[in-house]
């Protein structure tokens, strides 16, 4: 009788914690959406084929869509998804393997209409201007996504390699022949 | 005599250092052309003030500090600029920088040179004025002075004078000849901070330097320490250590533990700046190595490296040239370019010198680097995660502790090129916090701008229900007329019409075959019609109880 009581009470003790623990420690959304939102680059391109970087980490998540869709984040990025998520890596196609190097988008100012085209589509709101003004893109906020490019009537924005010169530079992998012959060392 | 308290590690590279000191201090000659780099400082390069074809005075500022860190640049000597464009610069990477270029005009005319009394100054005007003087760290590391001077209630002032790396002697002939304006600028530094104590460390291999200073620091109770001859205690972290007892804690400033370090040479170029109102526009540069006449000049930045390292003759063998000392210095690719804050030494090389290194063979983990290491660190297993590129675990070892002194490439029996590794890891661990820090700024705006778009929407539709409101608010109004009341009526007419003629259609599509039944069809419908209707009201009745039994559970 008392092994029941015993076994009842600790039931009811047992339940009230962790009724407690759920209600104290709800999660608030997928975790799991959060860590995998925090690999992808945040280019918002929707080259992936989803509307931004979130929508598609949302999709992977669900796990419905393969890892291997962003090409902004490279093999490196691919590969640190399949880490987090413990699945095997998904090769990139050929062409999105191939990293490249950071770009910003310019418009040529003495070609723009200020149509306003450009920063409708301009995902991180990087493009300043008006209507019937001149347009401007902020080369700090810009990622380099190339989606102002296919609105623009007049063709005047290209792409240009990000701020390079000496404060992007940085050290090599250090590259030598090793000997393996010790006799020609000594 | 103050106990020392010596840092593991540490290597004794042949010294070399009594070439370049059997001569006094020079001065270089003016140069045709002076190529001033606007980023010869940590932070931000300094923003150009002059345009091309613009005639300037020797001292004027030609460079803008641009933010907190970053300091400004000026005119080394009267002249036109001819340029501003990118030019070879010293830099490991052989890339080009933005330079003023000066035709000079031998005039050497000065901009009206204003020396302030320090002692009536704010230590915050003193801090501005000193970045305007363009004055930064001339041990090699050139940081703007004025940020490590933003410390009050310091304990300690340590004023680095070890020169620890081999060739170099600018710092030993500065205090032989200029020990007076030296400990001018200390009291400056030492007034700024409210520095306690003041400790100046001189390596023993410097008698007549320690000499000279000891005796211009009668009277103010500045300390002179004699500190064993020993690379790299002229880190600001080891001399420190050395000197006070106190280490620097892993990340952290000096200025936590009570203690800042200036360099001998900065401290001079804070006299200069102050009291005679002179910025920065030259230092001394120790020319040295495989040439026939060794000597230390001083130099107006700018001055392009070849002509000047001609000056001491280099002989006929020589296969090149270091910016810098033999363990930290930098090989310069080109010989067009110029001498900037930063250059302490100029070294001519030659394969007697500097044989060429050894291919490096494996790891053996020996950990003679280990022994070397004068920050305490275990380079051979940050070199193992710098190659391997598992960074997180460079970071966990420590890697940004590394004061790249090249201790451990020096005693490694595999001749590893170990400090390439660590700058490797460093510049790609910087490369990627940069990228996420970008990635979440990309991250906001775009949240930002899906709220914004969204809240756009509502406005419109909320615009959208107001306008429509407002209209119908005003066609209630207008229907007080008796044009409205006809109108209203007609309106209800063609509805009630439509709707007559919706339920003649009705009729005349209804079944045609039940006009004329016998009595026995007649009663089978009904009945059937009847059933239809309990049906009908059962059905109604369950909803009906459904409904009252959610309601309750509701409730």
């Amino acid at each position: 009788m008392s092994a029941l009581l015993v076994m009842i009470g600790l039931a009811v003790v047992l339940g009230i914690v962790l009724g407690f623990a759920s209600i104290k420690f709800k999660v608030e959304g997928n975790p799991l959406v959060e860590r995998i939102d925090a690999i992808l680059p945040q280019m918002q391109c929707g080259q992936c084929g989803y509307p931004g970087c979130k929508p598609y980490a949302e999709a992977i998540a669900a796990g419905d869509t393969p890892i291997n869709l962003c090409p902004p984040g490279g093999e490196a990025g691919m590969l640190r998804l399949a880490d987090l998520l413990g699945i095997e890596p998904q090769p990139l196609d050929a062409e999105s393997a191939e990293p490249k190097p950071r770009q910003v988008a310019f418009i040529d100012e003495q070609t723009c209409i200020g149509c306003t085209l450009c920063f409708q589509a301009c995902p991180v709101d990087a493009i300043v201007g008006a209507a019937k003004q001149m347009h401007t893109i902020l080369a700090s906020e810009c990622t380099g996504c190339e989606l102002c490019l296919p609105p623009c009537p007049v063709d005047c924005i290209t792409m240009v390699p990000a701020v390079g010169g000496i404060a992007a530079w940085k050290w090599k992998y250090p590259v030598y022949p090793i000997h393996t012959d010790s006799r020609l060392a000594a | 005599m103050r106990t020392l308290h010596p840092f593991n590690g540490g290597i004794h590279p042949p010294e070399h250092k009594n070439e370049s000191t059997q001569q006094g201090i020079a001065l270089a000659p003016l140069p045709a052309r002076l190529i001033v780099p606007l980023r010869q400082h940590n932070g931000n390069p300094a923003k150009a003030l002059v345009g091309v074809g613009d005639q300037v005075l020797k001292g004027q500022m030609i460079g803008q500090a641009d933010g907190f860190i970053s300091a400004a640049v000026h005119a080394p000597t009267s002249g036109r600029v001819s340029a501003i464009e990118m030019m070879p610069v010293a830099h490991p990477s052989g890339l080009p920088d933005l330079c003023v270029v000066l035709e000079t005009d031998g005039e050497e005319r000065w901009i009206e040179r204003q020396p302030v009394d320090y002692r009536t100054m704010d230590p915050a005007e003193l801090r501005g004025k000193l970045r305007d003087a363009g004055v930064v760290g001339l041990g090699g590391a050139v940081f703007p002075s004025h940020v490590k001077l933003n410390a009050s209630g310091l304990e300690t002032l340590v004023i680095n004078a070890a020169e620890c790396e081999p060739y170099i002697t600018c710092d030993d002939m500065l205090m032989r000849e200029r020990a007076a304006e030296v400990v001018q600028g200390i009291m400056i530094a030492q007034y700024a901070m409210g520095a306690k104590e003041v400790l100046i460390g001189i390596e023993d291999n410097k008698p007549q330097a320690i000499q000279a200073m000891q005796s211009a620091c009668q009277g103010t109770g500045f300390e002179v320490v004699t500190v064993p001859t020993l690379y790299p205690s002229g880190s600001a972290k080891q001399l420190i250590k050395l000197l006070t007892g106190k280490e620097v804690e892993s990340g952290g400033l000096p200025t936590k533990a009570g203690v800042q370090c200036f360099n001998v040479a900065t401290v001079y170029t804070i006299h200069r700046a102050i009291n005679h109102g002179e910025p920065v526009i030259s230092r001394l540069v120790t020319l040295t190595g495989n040439v026939d006449a060794p000597r230390n000049y001083e130099v107006l930045i700018g001055t392009p490296v070849g002509e000047l390292s001609a000056l001491a003759k280099p002989r006929p063998d020589t296969s090149g040239f270091i910016m810098g000392g033999p363990m930290m210095g930098l090989p310069l690719p080109d010989l067009n370019v110029p001498v900037v804050k930063a250059s302490n030494c100029i070294i001519a090389t030659s394969q007697a010198l500097f044989p060429p290194k050894l291919l490096p063979m494996p790891c053996i983990r020996c950990t003679r680097c280990a022994q070397a290491c004068p920050a305490d660190l275990q380079p051979q297993e940050l070199y193992w995660f710098s190659k391997s590129m598992n960074f997180g675990k460079a970071q966990e070892y420590k890697l940004f502790d590394c004061i790249e002194c090249g201790c451990c490439s020096y005693v490694c029996p595999s001749h590893i090129p170990l400090v390439q590794f660590y700058r490797f890891a460093k510049s790609e661990i910087w490369e990627r916090e940069k990228e996420k820090k970008a990635a979440d700024q990309a991250r906001e705006r775009h949240e930002f701008r899906e709220y914004r778009q969204e809240r756009e929407k509502q406005e419109k539709t909320a615009r959208h229900a107001a306008k429509a409101a407002e209209a119908a608010a005003k066609a209630g109004v207008e229907g007080g007329s008796g044009d409205d009341d006809a109108a209203a009526a007609a309106k209800k007419a063609a509805i009630q019409a439509a709707i007559e003629r919706a339920k003649a259609k009705k009729a005349a599509a209804a079944p045609k075959n039940v006009d004329d039944l016998s009595a026995e069809a007649q009663a089978k419908i009904d009945e059937i019609d009847e059933l239809r209707a309990q049906a009908k009201g059962a059905a109604e009745h369950d909803i009906e109880a459904q409904k009252s039994g959610e309601g309750q559970s509701t409730q």
